[in-house]
């Protein structure tokens, strides 16, 4: 247990540290860009008028109100201490509406479509890689070059063809959005069964792309795995094949595990694109929205919302490694 | 060296996706000395033209010679062409009113229709069960019919400049036809015009090229910066190692995907051509190379010839060039195949949310998706906007993965079945 408990600090150290470095480049990177925010919110509010005086008056309020007219450090240290109290700063699209409010009201959206859609498509992929090594033959010619031709696809591409042969050729499913427009947010009958129509695409989309992406890495893992001495050896000691096929899933499983932690902030980046395409409420439509309108406290809230998501997720992975891999708990404790 | 590329040249997967990259290559560099002029040209005043041969209609009509053809049913395609099928089935409604058995009325075969049409229709019966309105829509059905059947010919006049008098110039029977290969100006658009009306099939080739470019570059950066690093950082340790994988580690973790978001939208919309794009997604990518080809030099460093080559004397870049690169070589292939394919990926992404490189000077695959999507193409039915984008996508990053795939199997013997 000591040295799951070394592995869990050292995990957690890197966590903060990471957040620290996403906190800092969140704050930086979109201040480096040329155009003005505020002086286009000025424009907008002080359209018609013509008394330069007044239009200045209004531009310096602004960039007091929104603090740009401070240094970049004390910038910096409002901002780290309003995101401590859960404050991301207003929104200039929305004004005066909270960047926290409109992050809050489309994570939820996003979370309950990828989180599920991924660990589905992770575990079906893994499913069919490994039925593939083992099988091999007419299964496995079938296999790889559909998983290969799946994964190379954007998910927004996936999305858009899902979406015109069921949503507008077929006209089984709803096109766009995350429940249907005559109905508000409640827990009624009808708002449940109008939120679940609208899941499917989206979410089939993403668990098609995740299934493609692993099914390739299990198989080449199993086949590595099948080669293996071990199983050359239970063979000969006559163990039954649906024995040595669970060891082999179990190991052939390990790497795969990791690769989810790496590469769930790839998917999950080409699936908010994806969320675009369906105009579904979530965070992909969020910073769409936001850079379209130059609103950069609205796209720097998502973004790091994005990143403590992945964060979060990739840390969970690792944390559930380390008590399935007995070798990360031997390791840690030499 | 010659049996690896002899091995590769049998590789089946190799081979077919390497063609298809070729194909598509060979084509985009040829097409534009067939089509000339810049595929951005907005040749369209409209959007979404449907793909086919557009002929000049001016053109068409002072074209000479004119050849006359007589075929059968010319006459009944032009009258189909006039009556849709809602029409023919308020026909269908009027006869079946007035009597006619339902199975005796096939709106399908237009000849049969207008036969008993013709036979049957009486402008001042009234039918049971019809609304005067109805029935008033289908005498109007019946007045265009009557001018569809007679065949009367098309004159053109032409207006006299100076007297502003009418003169007849052209007298077209429906008989007469012309040469499609001797009109001046026709444009064969093979699919359509895109939103901005420019010419679609032109304008992918286009994209293809520069969107491979983009991966090209940003793979190509992705790779040196990894190789360089993850050589440097497994080979030489110590804190120069610590430096690079605290960095590496950073951006294992911290999604690549903000980073370029943040990045591009910080570099703002006018600095943001496609060369930028490609170098921004290219450093963002990195990690991946590095890691592996740090775990790689780690194993390889302490090897006899590569201990052998260090008591010589032999400078650190000599020894990595020399001793170390050979033995990864066929990884960082690899790696760079897969590193091209994810360039195109991410800048077909960022493209979509609006964070492609400038529309108005380069065409690239996710700027055409991103347009097609704002457009609304897919509702508006105008599948040559977006769906030949994706298949390009698609065929893409298929070959480039064929391509690797048949790599792994030529390096990794274990693969092979």
């Amino acid at each position: 247990m000591k040295g799951y408990k070394r592995y869990f600090l050292k995990k957690l150290l890197w966590f903060v540290i990471t957040l620290i470095a996403a906190v800092i480049l969140n704050f930086v990177l979109p201040r480096l860009m040329p155009s003005d925010p505020i002086a286009t919110i000025t424009n907008r509010i002080t359209e018609g008028m013509n008394n330069q005086n007044a239009v200045m008056q209004i531009y310096r309020e602004y960039a007091r109100k929104f603090g740009t007219d401070q240094p970049m450090w004390k910038q910096f240290l409002i901002y780290v201490g309003n995101l401590l109290k859960g404050d991301m700063g207003v929104s200039f699209q929305q004004y005066p509406r909270k960047v926290t409010d409109i992050v809050a009201a489309s994570v939820v959206w996003t979370i309950a479509l990828q989180l599920p859609a991924i660990l589905v498509g992770w575990m079906i992929g893994n499913l069919l890689g490994a039925l593939a090594a083992y099988i091999r033959k007419g299964f496995d010619k079938v296999l790889v070059p559909v998983s290969l031709f799946v994964s190379g696809l954007p998910a927004f591409g996936l999305a858009v063809t899902l979406l015109v042969v069921f949503g507008i050729t077929l006209k089984w499913l709803p096109i766009s959005g995350g429940y249907s427009y005559d109905l508000l947010p409640s827990f009624s009958w009808r708002f449940i069964k109008s939120v679940i129509v609208h899941y499917q695409m989206p979410f089939w989309s993403i668990v098609l792309i995740a299934i493609g992406g692993q099914a390739i890495g299990m198989r080449s893992m199993s086949i590595y795995e099948l080669n293996a001495d071990y199983v050359k050896y239970s063979r000969f000691l006559g163990v039954k094949d649906m024995k040595v096929v669970g060891y082999v899933f179990r190991n052939a499983m390990l790497p795969q595990v990791t690769g989810l932690a790496l590469s769930i902030g790839t998917m999950i980046g080409g699936a908010l694109v994806a969320e675009t395409i369906f105009s579904y409420p979530g965070l992909g439509s969020t910073i769409l929205s936001g850079i379209s309108s130059a609103d950069y406290p609205l796209i720097s809230g998502v973004t790091l919302i994005i990143t403590i998501m992945v964060l979060t997720m990739s840390f969970a992975i690792e944390m559930l490694y380390g008590v399935i891999d007995p070798r990360v708990k031997a390791a840690q404790s030499d | 060296m010659k049996n690896t590329l002899r091995q590769i040249l049998h590789a089946r997967n190799f081979m077919i996706g390497f063609i298809t990259i070729m194909i598509i290559l060979f084509a985009v560099s040829i097409y534009p000395l067939f089509n000339q002029g810049s595929p951005l040209d907005m040749i369209g005043l409209g959007t979404f033209f449907k793909p086919g041969t557009y002929i000049s209609m001016y053109d068409a009509v002072e074209t000479a010679p004119t050849y006359t053809l007589r075929l059968d049913g010319a006459a009944a395609k032009r009258v189909e062409a006039k009556l849709p099928q809602a029409d023919r089935e308020s026909m269908k409604r009027w006869l079946v009113a007035y009597g006619i058995p339902d199975e005796a009325v096939n709106t399908d075969d237009l000849n049969d229709l207008l036969n008993l049409w013709n036979n049957t229709y009486d402008p001042d019966a009234r039918p049971a069960g019809l609304t005067s309105a109805f029935r008033k829509s289908v005498a109007r059905i019946d007045t265009v019919l009557a001018g569809l059947l007679e065949s009367l010919d098309v004159r053109v006049y032409t207006e006299e400049p100076e007297s502003g008098e009418m003169r007849e110039t052209a007298q077209i029977k429906d008989n007469q036809y012309i040469n499609v290969s001797e009109v001046v100006n026709t444009r064969q658009l093979w699919l359509g015009t895109d939103n901005f009306g420019r010419d679609a099939f032109k304008e992918l080739l286009a994209a293809t090229g520069v969107s491979l470019k983009i991966g090209l570059i940003a793979g190509v950066i992705a790779t040196v910066l990894g190789l360089l690093l993850g050589l440097v950082s497994g080979f030489v340790g110590g804190i120069v190692d610590d430096i690079i994988m605290f960095f590496a580690n950073l951006f294992t973790v911290i999604p690549g995907f903000v980073l370029l978001i943040l990045i591009s939208y910080s570099i703002g919309q006018e600095q943001r051509g496609a060369t930028v794009v490609a170098a921004v997604i290219g450093c963002t990518s990195w990690v991946w190379t590095t890691r592996s080809v740090r775990a790689q030099t780690l194993s390889l460093r302490n090897r006899d010839h590569v201990n052998l080559s260090r008591l010589s004397g032999h400078s650190l870049p000599r020894i990595l060039i020399t001793d170390i690169l050979p033995y990864i070589a066929s990884y960082v292939v690899m790696a760079l195949i897969l590193q091209i394919c994810s360039g195109i990926l991410a800048e077909a992404q960022l493209s979509m949310l609006g964070l492609g490189p400038k529309t108005t000077e380069t065409p690239t695959l996710g700027l055409m998706m991103f347009w097609g999507m704002t457009y609304a193409a897919h509702q508006n039915g105008a599948w040559w906007a977006y769906f030949p984008v994706i298949l390009m996508i698609a065929l893409v990053s298929f070959s480039l993965n064929l391509m690797n795939t048949g790599l792994d199997q030529v390096f990794n013997p274990q693969l092979r079945s």
